[in-house]
C-alpha cells in the first residue's frame, strides 16, 4: 500500500503541464482527482516516475454554455457536476450520473476528465459521454485535437490519448427538442463501480414516437460502448412496452460480458437488459 | 449513591477526541529515531523455500537490518495457541517461515529501514526461491486426505471432537419427523477500521521493553510475548492506546508483536510496523469458516426431540490463540432458545492453506444460532406452521430458569416469549403476514424472517477459560477528590470509559466528570484479562462495582471516626456520609463537590478537611483525610483505594427476537429491507445509547455476512478478495432503519444484573435476514440459501437456472 518513489509537479498552466508530460513520455502520468491512479500506485500496479498534478490548474474546472455547446473542464469534480443548477436544467444526465459515483469524498475529489481518460471498464462517465455524443478536446505538444467519445474509448483501460496528451475539455451539444435522460446503475457492493451502468438520452418526435435514442453502457464489456442495436430497434417506435422489451434484448449484442465474484457474465447481461428497459422508461417519462 | 447516570443515555466521553481526530492510535505515537518494519510475505499458498537472498535488500538505501526465519528460529518462541483440546495437533508456528510457507501472506522476511518507504522498497529486493507444493483450500478435501500441510501429523485433521448430552440416536429413532440441511458459513474478514500496529521500544540500560500494540488483551499479550522472547514479564510493558476496533481480530498474539519486540532489542531502537489493508485481509485472522450438516428430530406437534450438527471447521494453516476453540463455542450454543433433550456436535477441525480462523464478533456462537434458527424454519416449513409458533412451542418458560441445556450449560435467566411477543407486536406480525399473502397474489416477493436467539456472554468462569475468566478493577479516590477507575478490561470502541464512569459516579455520588477510567497499560493497571466475548461490563464492570463497595466500607469507617459517631448512625447518601438524623436534611440527592476544586486552590500543602462540628462529610473529604492520614481510625491504612478481582460463577445468556422483512425485485433479484425490528434483552442496561450502538453495529455486520461478505481463495490458494474493492462491506446505503426495543431480565450472575450486548447483533440478526430472504422465495420451493445471498443467486432461482 506504499507506492514506489516518484516525482510530483504542480504546473500552474496547461502549457506547463503539457511540457512536463513531454519531458518524460514513458514515466509521467497526469494526476487529477487521483481516485484511480493513486490506488493503482499504492498496489504498485502503476509505477509512474513523475506525477503531473493538473487538479491545481484552476482554469481547468468549469461548466459553461457556449452557443449550442456545453463545455466542461477536465478537472471539474463529480460534485461540481452533481450540484450544477445549469446542468440540472439543460443536461440532467450529467448530474444524475455524477450523483451515482462513489461517495461524497470521492465526488469531492474525483474529476470527469480523470474518469474518462482512465477509461475504467466500470467507470460511469464513459457511458454518459457516449450517450451524449460528446466531443473530447485533447491537447499535446502538437496542439489540440477533438475526438468523438465513440472513437476515444479503444479497449480495456485504453483510449485514443497519445503519449503526452491531456484531456482538456468535454464538449456536449445542448440537448434540444423533446428529450429525456436517465442514468441507471447497479453499483458493485464493494467498489461502488458500475456492475452495469446505462446512460439513456432519448429524443421524441411530436407524436411521441422515438426520434432517436442514444444508449451508453458501462460495466458490461472491456470498455464502455453505445448499444447501437438497441438504439436502432427503438428508432421510430412508440416506445410501448413491447417495442422497448424487444429492443433492450440486444443490449449485449457482440459483447463478451465481464464476470466477477458478484455477477457472472450472464447475470450482468440480464441486468443490462433490465436496467436499459428501466432507463428508457424513466427517460421517456421525463420528456417534457 | 445517586441515580444520576446508570440507565441514562449518557453521551460517550470517548467521542469528542475521536470525532475531532485527537485520539492516539499506535501509528500516532512518534518516537525519535524510530525504524520501520515491512514484511516479505508468501505469494504462494503452499511452497518449499529453497533459498532466500537478502543481499540486495540489505544493500538498499536506508535499510538497517533484514531478518529471516533462520535468524529468529532459535531466538523467538512459537506463536501461542491457548486452546487445550484432547489430542489437538498444534503445528510449530514460528514468527517467520523457515523451510515452507503455508498460506498467502505468511511472513518470511522482516526488513527494517529508516522509513516506511525504504522498508517497503527493500521488500521487493528480497529474492525468495519457492518450490510449489500442492495446495488444499477446501476444508472437506483437506479432511478427506488432500495434500498434507503439516507432514508430521500425517493428515490435515487437527482434532475431532464430539460433545453434547442426551441419547441422540434414540431421539432420532423416536422422532415423528426429521429435517436435515447442509449449511455453509463462509470465511469473513473482521476488518477493524484501524489495522493492526505495533511499536516496540527497548531500553538497553534498564533492560525494559515497552510494546504499544493495537490489541484487546494487553496483559495476556505481555505474558505471552515475554515468554516468546524470553524476557521477564515484569520488564515488559504493553500499552494499548486508542484501538480502532477489534471484533475479535485483536484478541490474539501475532507473530509481528513478538518479532517487533525482539528486533527492538537487537537494534536498541524503537521499531514500528503498521499493517496495510492488504496485510490485514491476508494475515489477520478470519472468522467463521464452517461447513456442516444440521439435523433436527421432532414430533408432529412441533416439539423438538434432538439436534445434531456435524461440521468441518476450516482452521487455516496454523493455530492462532483460540483457533481450535471457536467451533467448540458453536457446540455450546446449539440448544438455542429451545428445550432440546438430546444434542450432539461433531467437529472435524482441519488445516487448510489459508490464514487461520479465530474469533470474529460472536466467535462460534453466530454459527450455532444460524444453524438452529435456520433449522427451526425448516421444521416450521415441514409442519406447515408459522415460524413463530414452532419457536414459541419449544421455549423454556420464564420460571424454568436456571435452564439446563443438553450442551451442558445452565442459562441464567430468560423470558423468551415476552421478547418474541414484543417484537411481533412492534412489527405488527399478523398484519405483515396478511400483507405478505396479498403481495404474493400480486406476484410480489415479500419475506418475513425471525430469529429468537440466545447467546452466551460474560466469558467467563475461569474453569471454562484458557487464561483466567475473571476481571479486575482498582478504584481510587485521589487526594483532590478525583476518582480513578482502573479496569483490566480493554475497551476498544465499546464505550466503557463512559459506562464504568457511570457506575462509579452513581455508587460514589460524584459527578461523572470527576471519574477517569484508565485501561490498556500494563505498567499502570493491575493484571486484567481483556475485552472479548461481551465480558467487559458483566465481569469487568462488576469488578469495578465490588471494588467500590470495598472502598466505601473503608470510607465509612473513616467517616464514622471523623464524625465521632457510632457506625450504625452514619449513612452514605448523595456522595456524603451523614449522621443518620442529619441524612434527610443533607438533601441526599445530587453530587458532592470535590474538596479541592481544580484551579481554585493553590498548589502546596493540602488543607486538612474540617470535620469539627460537622454532621456530614463528602467522600472526597474522606479521601483527603485518608491521604493526609493525620487522624485515621486505629489499624487503618492511609489512602482510599480498593482492588477487586471478580470471578463470575457462570456465563450470562442474553436473548431476544429479531424480525427482518424484505422484498425481492423479481427482475433483478435485488433484496430490499422493508422493516427491521429487534427486541434485545441484555439484562440490566447501564447506558441505553451504548446498547443501541452495539446492536446497530452488530446488525450491520450481520447484513454484511448475510448478503455481501465472503473471503474467497481460489484453488491455488490465492486470496481473491485481497482489497476492499473486492471484499464487500455493508455501507450506509445497505442498512435499513432499525426499530429497536428491549426487555430487561436481570442476570443473577453478577450484582449489576448485566449480561452483555457486544455480539448480540451479529448473532441474532444474520438468521433473521436469511430467513426473510428464504421466506420471500418460498413460492419457488426454496428452503435454504447459503450466505452471502447475492441477487444473482436469487435471479437464478426465480428463473429456474
Amino acid at each position: 500500500m506504499i507506492p514506489v518513489q516518484f516525482d510530483y509537479k504542480t504546473p500552474a498552466t496547461l502549457d506547463e503541464a503539457v511540457a512536463l508530460l513531454a519531458s518524460d513520455l514513458d514515466g509521467a502520468k497526469v494526476l487529477a482527482g487521483g481516485h484511480s491512479l493513486i490506488p493503482a500506485m499504492k498496489l504498485r500496479l502503476a509505477q509512474p516516475q513523475l506525477l503531473v498534478d493538473i487538479a491545481r490548474i484552476k482554469s481547468l474546472a468549469y461548466i459553461r454554455e457556449e452557443g449550442d455547446q456545453i463545455l466542461i473542464g477536465a478537472t471539474t469534480t463529480h460534485y461540481q457536476l452533481e450540484s450544477s443548477a445549469l446542468l440540472q436544467q439543460i443536461c440532467p444526465l450529467l448530474p444524475e450520473c455524477a450523483k451515482s459515483i462513489g461517495d461524497v469524498q470521492v465526488r469531492n475529489k474525483g474529476t470527469i476528465g480523470g474518469s474518462i481518460a482512465h477509461s475504467d471498464p466500470a467507470g460511469d462517465w464513459p457511458a454518459a459521454v457516449l450517450a451524449l455524443d460528446a466531443n473530447l478536446v485533447l491537447v499535446g505538444t502538437n496542439g489540440e485535437r477533438t475526438v468523438k467519445a465513440e472513437d476515444f474509448f479503444v479497449d480495456l483501460l485504453t483510449t485514443d490519448l497519445q503519449p503526452g496528451e491531456i484531456l482538456r475539455e468535454v464538449r456536449i451539444k445542448k440537448p434540444s427538442g423533446r428529450f429525456g435522460h436517465a442514468y441507471q446503475k447497479v453499483p458493485h457492493p464493494a467498489s461502488g463501480f458500475a456492475v452495469v451502468g446505462i446512460a439513456v438520452n432519448l429524443e421524441l418526435n411530436d407524436d411521441g414516437s422515438c426520434k432517436s435514442a442514444a444508449i451508453g453502457v458501462t460495466g458490461v464489456g472491456v470498455k464502455a460502448y453505445r448499444a447501437k442495436a438497441v438504439e436502432a430497434a427503438l428508432a421510430g417506435t412508440n416506445l410501448d412496452d413491447n417495442s422497448i422489451s424487444a429492443a433492450v434484448a440486444h443490449v449485449c449484442d457482440g459483447i463478451d460480458p465481464n464476470s466477477d465474484l458478484y455477477a457472472s457474465g450472464d447475470y450482468r447481461c440480464h441486468l443490462a437488459t433490465v436496467h436499459t428497459r428501466r432507463g428508457i422508461q424513466t427517460a421517456k417519462a421525463r420528456v417534457q | 449513591m445517586t441515580d444520576n447516570y446508570v440507565g441514562k443515555r449518557v453521551k460517550r466521553t470517548e467521542d469528542p477526541r475521536l470525532i475531532r481526530g485527537l485520539a492516539h492510535y499506535v501509528d500516532d505515537i512518534a518516537l525519535p529515531g524510530t525504524l520501520h518494519v515491512a514484511f516479505v510475505r508468501s505469494m504462494y499458498a503452499h511452497a518449499k523455500i529453497n533459498s532466500i537472498d537478502t543481499s540486495a535488500a540489505l544493500a538498499a538505501p536506508g535499510v538497517v537490518a533484514v531478518y529471516t526465519g533462520e535468524d529468529v528460529a532459535e531466538k523467538i518462541g512459537p506463536v501461542p495457541c491457548a486452546s487445550a483440546l484432547p489430542e489437538l495437533k498444534v503445528p510449530d508456528h514460528r514468527v517467520l517461515a523457515k523451510d515452507k510457507v503455508y498460506f498467502v501472506g505468511h511472513p518470511i522476511v522482516a526488513v527494517v529501514a529508516k522509513d516506511r518507504y525504504a522498508a517497503r522498497d527493500a521488500v521487493d529486493l528480497v529474492m525468495v526461491d519457492y518450490e510449489d507444493l500442492p495446495v488444499v483450500t477446501d476444508v472437506e478435501q483437506a479432511a478427506a486426505g488432500g495434500p498434507v500441510i503439516h507432514e508430521a501429523f500425517g493428515s490435515n485433521i487437527a482434532y475431532k471432537l464430539t460433545s453434547g448430552e442426551g441419547d441422540i440416536d434414540a431421539a432420532f429413532a423416536a422422532a415423528d419427523r426429521t429435517v436435515k440441511q447442509r449449511i455453509l458459513h463462509r470465511r469473513l474478514a473482521p476488518i477493524a477500521m484501524e489495522p493492526r500496529g505495533v511499536l516496540a521500544r527497548y531500553f538497553p540500560g534498564e533492560q525494559e521493553l515497552t510494546l504499544w500494540s493495537s490489541t484487546q488483551i494487553p496483559h495476556l499479550m505481555r505474558t505471552q510475548v515475554a515468554l516468546m522472547i524470553g524476557m521477564p514479564e515484569n520488564k515488559l510493558r504493553v500499552i494499548t492506546p486508542e484501538v480502532g476496533g477489534g471484533f475479535g481480530s485483536k484478541l490474539n498474539v501475532y507473530a509481528e508483536e513478538a518479532l517487533l519486540a525482539w528486533i527492538s532489542m537487537q537494534l536498541a531502537k524503537p521499531v514500528k510496523w503498521i499493517e496495510t489493508r492488504r496485510e490485514n485481509m491476508a494475515a489477520t485472522i478470519h472468522g467463521r469458516g464452517q461447513v456442516g450438516d444440521i439435523e433436527v428430530a421432532f414430533k408432529n406437534d412441533g416439539t423438538l426431540r434432538g439436534l445434531r450438527y456435524s461440521v468441518f471447521a476450516d482452521l487455516g494453516a496454523y493455530h492462532q490463540l483460540l483457533t481450535p476453540a471457536i467451533p467448540t463455542l458453536t457446540g455450546l450454543m446449539l440448544s438455542g432458545a429451545y428445550k432440546i433433550p438430546a444434542i450432539q456436535m461433531n467437529i472435524v477441525g482441519c488445516f487448510t492453506n489459508k490464514m487461520a480462523t479465530d474469533a470474529y464478533r460472536g466467535a462460534g456462537r453466530p454459527e450455532a444460532t444460524y444453524v438452529v434458527e435456520r433449522a427451526l424454519d425448516l421444521v416450521a416449513a415441514d409442519l406447515g406452521v408459522d415460524a413463530a409458533e414452532v419457536r414459541r412451542k419449544n421455549f423454556p418458560a420464564a420460571d424454568e430458569f436456571p435452564f439446563h441445556t443438553a450442551t451442558g450449560l445452565d442459562y441464567d435467566s430468560g423470558d423468551y416469549e415476552t421478547a418474541l411477543n414484543k417484537a411481533q407486536e412492534i412489527a405488527g406480525y399478523a398484519d405483515l403476514r396478511e400483507k405478505q399473502r396479498k403481495a404474493r397474489e400480486e406476484g410480489r416477493l415479500i419475506g418475513i424472517g425471525l430469529s429468537t436467539y440466545v447467546e452466551i456472554c460474560a466469558l467467563g468462569p475461569s474453569q471454562a477459560m484458557p487464561a483466567g475468566g475473571w476481571e479486575s478493577a482498582t478504584v481510587r479516590i485521589e487526594p483532590t477528590g478525583k476518582v480513578t477507575v482502573m479496569t483490566g478490561a480493554s475497551p476498544h470502541g465499546q464505550g466503557q470509559e463512559t459506562s464504568f464512569a457511570q457506575i462509579a459516579a452513581d455508587e460514589l455520588g460524584v459527578d461523572l466528570n470527576d471519574v477517569t477510567v484508565i485501561h490498556g497499560d500494563t505498567g499502570i493497571v493491575q493484571y486484567g484479562i481483556g475485552t472479548f466475548g461481551s465480558r467487559a461490563t458483566a465481569v469487568g464492570g462488576t469488578a469495578v462495582y465490588v471494588a467500590i463497595q470495598k472502598l466505601k466500607e473503608k470510607a465509612h469507617k473513616i467517616a464514622t471516626h471523623r464524625l465521632n459517631a457510632d457506625a450504625s448512625h452514619v449513612a452514605f447518601e448523595g456522595g456524603k456520609y451523614s449522621l443518620e438524623k442529619a441524612a434527610a436534611a443533607a438533601g441526599a440527592t445530587g453530587t458532592s463537590d470535590p474538596v479541592v476544586p481544580v484551579g481554585e486552590a493553590p498548589a502546596g500543602a493540602l488543607p486538612e478537611p474540617q470535620t469539627e462540628g460537622k454532621t456530614s462529610l463528602t467522600i472526597q473529604d474522606i479521601a483527603l483525610a485518608a491521604h493526609l492520614a493525620k487522624e485515621l481510625p486505629p489499624d487503618t491504612e492511609p489512602g482510599l483505594s480498593a482492588t477487586y478481582f471478580f470471578e463470575p460463577k457462570n456465563f450470562t445468556f442474553p436473548f431476544g427476537t429479531h424480525i427482518a422483512v424484505v422484498e425481492i425485485d423479481r427482475d433483478t433479484g435485488d433484496i430490499e429491507f422493508l422493516r427491521y425490528v429487534a427486541v434485545d434483552d441484555c439484562g440490566r442496561v447501564i447506558n441505553p445509547m451504548l446498547v443501541d450502538g452495539q446492536v446497530h453495529g452488530g446488525i450491520v455486520q450481520s447484513i454484511g455476512q448475510a448478503m455481501f461478505e465472503e473471503v474467497v481463495y481460489d484453488e491455488q490458494g490465492q486470496l481473491v478478495t485481497g482489497t476492499l474493492m473486492d471484499y464487500a462491506l455493508p455501507r450506509a446505503s445497505h442498512v435499513p432503519e432499525f426499530e429497536l426495543d428491549r426487555t430487561e431480565t436481570p442476570s443473577p450472575v453478577n450484582p449489576l444484573g448485566v449480561k452483555g450486548v457486544g455480539e448480540a447483533g451479529t448473532i441474532g440478526a444474520t438468521p433473521a435476514i436469511v430467513n426473510a430472504i428464504v421466506d420471500a422465495l418460498a413460492p419457488f420451493g426454496v428452503k435454504h440459501l447459503d450466505m452471502p445471498v447475492k441477487p444473482e443467486n436469487i435471479w437464478r432461482i426465480i428463473n429456474g437456472h
